[in-house]
């Protein structure tokens, strides 16, 4: 009766030939649960928990037919991605799994949905309802990606030139002679560059690449996870997740005060050939400038030596954006269109002092790049602030996804929660 | 209970080798009160968890957190472990010489590297693990100096 009802009003509105229409008609017939999920939101918003997977919910894609991908971190029976269909109310429930393989990286374009376990990434043709052909012919595009102890994530990205970009974490945090360790010295010429601490760019339809196939399109970057392709000046931008325990390794030159709020958490805007400098420097976000790290001569107070890129954006220390999405939607009002929202999974490397994050941010745009002061969007992913100062949160957002009907999907890779937020202005 | 805890409390300040308790940015973790009225009668285990909780506030808190409860799946938690609880011996290397290999705890797997403290005393090193011994719901033997002393001369 309602869908007749909704569909009766679809047909009116195709008739009126408004594609405003229709998305408000659309969003009508989802309903926010009546505590948003939990969630703190802008006036007008609302949220709804769409699904309980229970594994580690990384990144997710959603195909323009509306098919939900959720890659888990860990393969949870059998299945290390899983398949959601929604509810007309919005709703969606698992209905299928594939995929032997954990992992972080979930995207689709033209066509294929593209999956990244930490060693390798896979592709798999989707039909023309979005679904997957045949979930047991995954095509390996590249393999034997190197991974260590930390940093594993393999996030990917296309352009719109069939490039695929695959980020390789640092398996360090700064290229110490001992990692982590007190007063260890940074390592010359630091030998992890050569094959991690960067973004790779491999062909998106090519089989069984490895390194000598792809090529470093970018460098020093510790260990990226929420990357996208800003549609609006066709550039690849990507959070870094910056260095560790400044305090813990040189007591002498950073408080533990300090160390939790240095350095920033960094947004970069990346061409080819960019040098984001790490392991030899970072970003302070007080002084506003590049300064030289610790283990390679610098005390706190010296800028960098060497001309390195310029952050286009810096947000508050240890936070972990693990999701960027540019918002490309119609339905959420129009100063977050072409914006970054951004997925801060939260501290760990703040003790003694409160954690933070595990909240998504916006971060307003203008003409592709970052324009005026970010802000908290979605927050209380935690439960509670008391849970977010422990860093005992209950929910920790990862992947970010933009529905066809422009709603913002969120992943929690902590119990598995997948999030929808809708604006509901219109209802 | 609660007094016993406020008594604790008074040695730790007495104790504290001028680290006053009220000038930290954050309280240093107190052991529980259990292991308080323990400690009423055995000063020197006292003067040790005091000790202890100064040491981990400076080297353990970022990655074991305040509550020792770590960070899933990364660092792994100090509570209830046979890691913590079991063979000291074991938990001194840990400590002396770090740990390069991936743990399972409760079905959770923590692969970041511990890094070596050996940079700390046999008596600091000894403090924080009677410290962590008897702190976040943990209830076991004190570590002794002699007992680091002892792994730290097999590493040499």
């Amino acid at each position: 009766m309602r869908s007749t009802y909704s569909r009766l009003l679809l047909g009116t509105a195709a008739l009126a030939g408004s594609a405003l229409l229709y998305a408000s008609q659309t969003n009508v017939r989802v309903a926010p649960d009546p505590d948003n999920a939990g969630l703190k939101l802008p006036a007008g918003f609302g949220a709804l928990k769409v699904a309980e997977t229970g594994g580690k919910a990384r990144h997710i894609a959603i195909t323009p037919q509306g098919t939900i991908y959720v890659k888990l971190n860990r393969v949870k029976d059998g299945k290390g991605i899983l398949v959601l269909h929604s509810q007309p109310n919005g709703k969606a429930t698992v209905t299928s799994g594939f995929g032997d393989y954990g992992g972080t990286g979930m995207y689709v374009k033209s066509g294929y949905l593209y999956a990244s376990s930490d060693h390798d990434v896979y592709r798999y043709k989707l039909d023309d309802r979005g679904e997957v052909v045949d979930p047991a012919k995954a095509e390996l595009l590249v393999r034997g990606l190197k991974v260590g102890s930390q940093h594993e994530s393999k996030s990917i990205v296309l352009d719109n030139d069939n490039n695929l970009y695959v980020n390789v974490g640092a398996y360090a945090n700064a290229c110490q002679e001992q990692d982590r360790t007190r007063g260890s010295k940074g390592i010359p010429n630091c030998p992890i560059l050569d094959s991690a601490g960067g973004i790779w760019q491999f062909k998106a339809s090519q089989l069984n690449q490895r390194y000598a196939q792809g090529t470093r399109y970018a460098t020093g970057l510790r260990n990226v996870v929420g990357l996208d392709w800003n549609p609006q000046d066709n550039q690849l931008f990507v959070m870094q997740h910056g260095r560790d325990q400044l305090h813990d390794n040189w007591p002498a030159l950073y408080t533990d005060q300090q160390s939790a709020t240095l350095p920033a958490e960094c947004m970069y805007a990346l061409s080819k050939g960019s040098n984001a400098g790490w392991p030899y420097i970072y970003y302070d976000p007080q002084r506003k400038e590049v300064m030289q790290g610790p283990e390679y001569g610098g005390d706190g107070k010296t800028a960098a030596k060497g001309d390195y890129l310029k952050p286009a954006a810096a947000y508050p220390a240890h936070m972990a954006p693990n999701g960027l999405l540019f918002y490309t939607g119609n339905m959420f009002p129009a100063k977050y269109r072409n914006g970054a929202f951004i997925a801060f999974h939260g501290s760990w490397n703040r003790a003694p002092e409160p954690q933070a994050g595990y909240m998504v941010a916006f971060q307003p745009f203008k003409d592709g790049k970052p324009s005026g002061q970010w802000e908290v969007f979605a927050d209380n992913f935690s439960g509670s602030a008391e849970k977010t100062a422990s860093g005992r949160a209950d929910h920790r957002p990862c992947g970010l996804a933009q529905g066809p009907d422009g709603s913002l999907y969120v992943s929690d890779d902590s119990k598995g929660t997948i999030y929808r937020i809708v604006y509901n202005a219109k209802k | 209970m609660i007094f016993s805890k406020q008594f604790f409390l008074g040695i730790a300040l007495v104790a504290g080798a001028g680290l006053t308790l009220q000038a930290q940015h954050r309280p240093i973790p107190k052991a529980p009160a259990k292991a308080a009225a323990k400690t009423a009668a055995d000063p020197a285990l006292a003067a040790s968890l005091t000790r202890g909780a100064v040491v981990y506030k400076n080297v353990c808190i970022t990655c074991h957190q305040a509550d020792g409860g770590g960070l899933p799946p990364i660092n792994p938690p100090l509570i209830k472990t046979q890691y913590v609880l079991g063979d000291k011996a074991r938990l001194s290397h840990i400590v002396l010489a770090g740990l390069a290999e991936p743990i399972e705890i409760d079905g959770e797997e923590y692969k970041q590297h511990m890094p070596a403290q050996a940079y700390l005393t046999d008596q600091q090193i000894a403090d924080v693990l009677t410290y962590v011994r008897n702190s976040f719901g943990n209830k076991a033997s004190a570590v002794q100096v002699a007992e680091v002393k002892a792994v730290r001369a097999t590493l040499k």
